[in-house]
């Protein structure tokens, strides 16, 4: 009988194991650190609708969420490294110096670090995505729908990133139409609906009939459709919030990448990357376009589209200047990647200062 | 720019808009105070209010259970905090502290089936008479029922606290427990129904939040406001009519700072953001200076367990 039950503890002991080593060889583990909740319906969520397509492809994923941009991220990111994670994927501009100080003492643990530049370490690579490229599109949008000539675009934070965006929009509107304002205001959120529609309401009642915005909640796109004006949504299709007033939305498509590098750490051929993916690699997607736009306006996005998928057209296309009328991109240039990383001045035709 | 008489009553219609969560928090967590009870979990009780009236209003379609669902909502989690201080003793602040934090947790678990689905309209009143009279007329009229109890519930508290005699038994428990229980007063009992009275108003303000202001859930919705009601009970001096005045300088300066920074006023945004937050408690204080007023008004048990057994 002791013989029995020894020889059965001591074979489960080497069942045991060899599963384990089994698993450690064959799964590879992602883990997710985000910035906000996934119930956000904006940012986090759709960087958890990519991590949901990488466990559909077959791995196992953890997340951990509303982490602060601190000290806490490093001791969040330690914990993930320590605890088997093979890929850790860090979806904030303010992870990146943690996330480069946890990838030194962890080197064969794999970091992605979203919208940083900071590679400091072989395990480390960043990803972005093209954002103003789709705001090329809304501002050629916002610039035909308009009839105040009046736009008005509810701001998160001054960073490059959303510097950026209003300066493509705006370009592209300009383009379509000279006589357009475009009138920021600054929520200081990203997140925050009450705030949200509060700004949205002051730049309505100032005679915008056409509403963008860079933050995350849906509480603009609603107010639009309470005031009968036009809106476009950010991160994820709104429509469905506001019907009549979103004119479409600039999607945030992570699934696609996610699901490439985690592959290519269990094939082990993950290597340090950069990656800045726009339209034409499927990592910003338009939504449908609504049919109160006239046919020939449809028409000319869908061209726009494709051109800035094959990089026939470029958001930032010279002559650019800026508002002090200075020559920012010479014309028939255009701006390189650095100099779009970097942004931190208005160009012509943006109202007001940029807040220090 | 041209400012025209309209505009400017736009602008003071999306003010009182804004003001109505704050209004309606604050005049509840003021009731609870003024019977000596500090209950830190505003913020949690009106986050658990915001999601269980977008949820009821999803569920069952209909706006009346979603509302009075928010209430009772409201109401069963500040029967947590009751418990806890009144029968059990335990610290207030502590107390409160746990339940805001155990609301913004609660909320989030149930909210994720919620999160991405599309609010329902919530009718308004008197939209036809919306257009009548210039300044005026928006400014009065196509609001929701909500909104108008919101502007009508100060002065009902302050009716209630001054004229009527529970409102005195209110005062009294808060005041001096000890002696309102020797006049044959149930402590525990006017206390009980106070918490869970502002519970049931930081509920209400929660559903204003996610099915008429903003229809939608997401997590945090509350955005801090719970805080700021708070706040605004402490420098009203636990003046009703204050109250009223506190939240419409605070929703008026952030609706306000927007619109300057439309017009493009050239003074730093940053300082901007932060004017409603230092005016609203600058123009309180001064306002509420008088120190024989404030020691009148300041309940004096407000925070302290009572512990006779009744």
């Amino acid at each position: 009988m002791h013989k029995f039950l020894i020889r059965s503890f001591v074979s489960s002991l080497v069942l045991l194991f060899t599963l384990t080593v089994a698993a450690v060889a064959k799964d590879v583990k992602a883990a997710f650190v985000y910035i906000g909740p996934t119930g956000d319906h904006g940012w986090t969520y759709q960087h958890d609708v990519g991590r949901k397509a990488v466990e559909a492809a077959g791995f196992k994923t953890t997340y951990v969420e509303g982490v602060p941009e601190s000290a806490d991220a490093e001791r969040v990111l330690r914990q993930l490294a320590n605890s088997g994670h093979d890929v850790i994927f860090t979806t904030s501009f303010g992870y990146m110096n943690p996330t480069n100080k946890v990838a030194k003492e962890f080197p064969n643990v794999k970091f992605e670090h979203a919208t940083g530049y900071k590679r400091e370490h072989p395990n480390v690579s960043t990803y972005a995505a093209r954002f103003y490229e789709g705001r090329t599109i809304l501002g050629t949008i916002a610039g035909t729908m308009t009839k105040s000539n009046v736009i008005g675009y509810v701001a998160s934070f001054p960073i490059p990133e959303v510097i950026r965006g209003i300066n493509s929009f705006t370009l592209a509107a300009q383009k379509v139409n000279p006589n357009i304002k475009t009138k920021i205001v600054w929520a200081f959120t990203w997140y925050d609906p009450g705030k949200e529609a509060e700004a949205a309401k002051a730049l309505i009642d100032q005679g915008a009939d056409v509403i963008a915005q860079h933050t995350d909640s849906t509480a603009i796109v609603q107010m639009a459709e309470k005031a009968g004006v036009y809106a476009f949504g950010q991160a994820s299709d709104m429509d469905k919030f506001a019907p009549k007033a979103v004119l479409t939305s600039v999607e945030n498509n992570w699934g696609p990448y996610y699901v490439d590098r985690v592959k290519a750490v269990a094939n082990g051929t993950w290597n340090q990357k950069d990656t800045w993916h726009g339209i034409g690699d499927g990592m910003v997607v338009i939504s449908d376009l609504d049919s109160q736009m006239p046919a020939d306006l449809r028409s000319k996005v869908k061209k726009l589209q494709a051109d800035l998928a094959s990089g026939k057209v470029h958001s930032f296309t010279g002559p650019i200047y800026d508002q002090k009328g200075n020559l920012m991109v010479a014309e028939g240039k255009t701006a390189d990647d650095g100099m779009l990383a970097g942004m931190m001045t208005y160009v012509k035709g943006v109202e007001g200062d940029i807040p220090k | 720019m041209i400012i025209d008489i309209n505009f400017v009553g736009l602008i003071i219609a999306s003010i009182m808009a804004s003001a109505v969560p704050l209004i309606l928090a604050s005049c509840g967590e003021l009731i609870t105070e003024r019977s000596g009870v500090l209950n830190l979990g505003v913020e949690g009780m009106m986050i658990i209010g915001a999601i269980s009236g977008f949820a009821l209003m999803t569920v069952t379609g209909s706006l009346i259970v979603a509302v009075f669902g928010a209430m009772l909502a409201g109401v069963l989690i500040s029967t947590i905090f009751a418990f806890l201080t009144q029968t059990l003793i335990t610290n207030h602040v502590a107390t409160g502290l746990a339940l805001t934090i155990f609301g913004i947790g609660i909320s989030a678990m149930i909210g994720k089936n919620f999160v991405g689905i599309p609010g329902k309209e919530f009718p308004v009143l008197f939209e036809s008479l919306k257009d009548t009279i210039p300044l005026i007329s928006p400014i009065l009229f196509g609001h929701s029922i909500v909104f108008y109890f919101a502007f009508a519930l100060p002065f009902m508290t302050n009716y209630f606290l001054k004229k009527t005699k529970i409102g005195l038994i209110v005062r009294a428990v808060g005041d001096s427990p000890e002696s309102a229980s020797n006049q044959g007063i149930n402590v525990r009992l006017v206390r009980y129904a106070c918490i869970l009275y502002g519970g049931a108003m930081s509920g209400l303000a929660g559903a204003y939040l996610s099915m008429i202001y903003t229809p939608q859930w997401i997590e945090n919705m509350t955005g801090g406001r719970g805080w700021i009601a708070l706040a605004l009970v402490v420098f009203s001096t636990w003046n009703p009519i204050k109250i009223l005045i506190g939240a419409m300088i605070f929703g008026g300066l952030t609706i306000i700072q927007f619109h300057m920074q439309a017009i493009g006023v050239r003074i730093p945004v940053q300082f901007l953001t932060a004017l409603p937050y230092i005016v609203t408690i600058i123009v309180l204080v001064v306002i509420s200076r008088d120190s024989r007023k404030i020691r009148l008004s300041t309940p004096s048990s407000l925070g302290k367990s009572f512990h006779k057994d009744n």
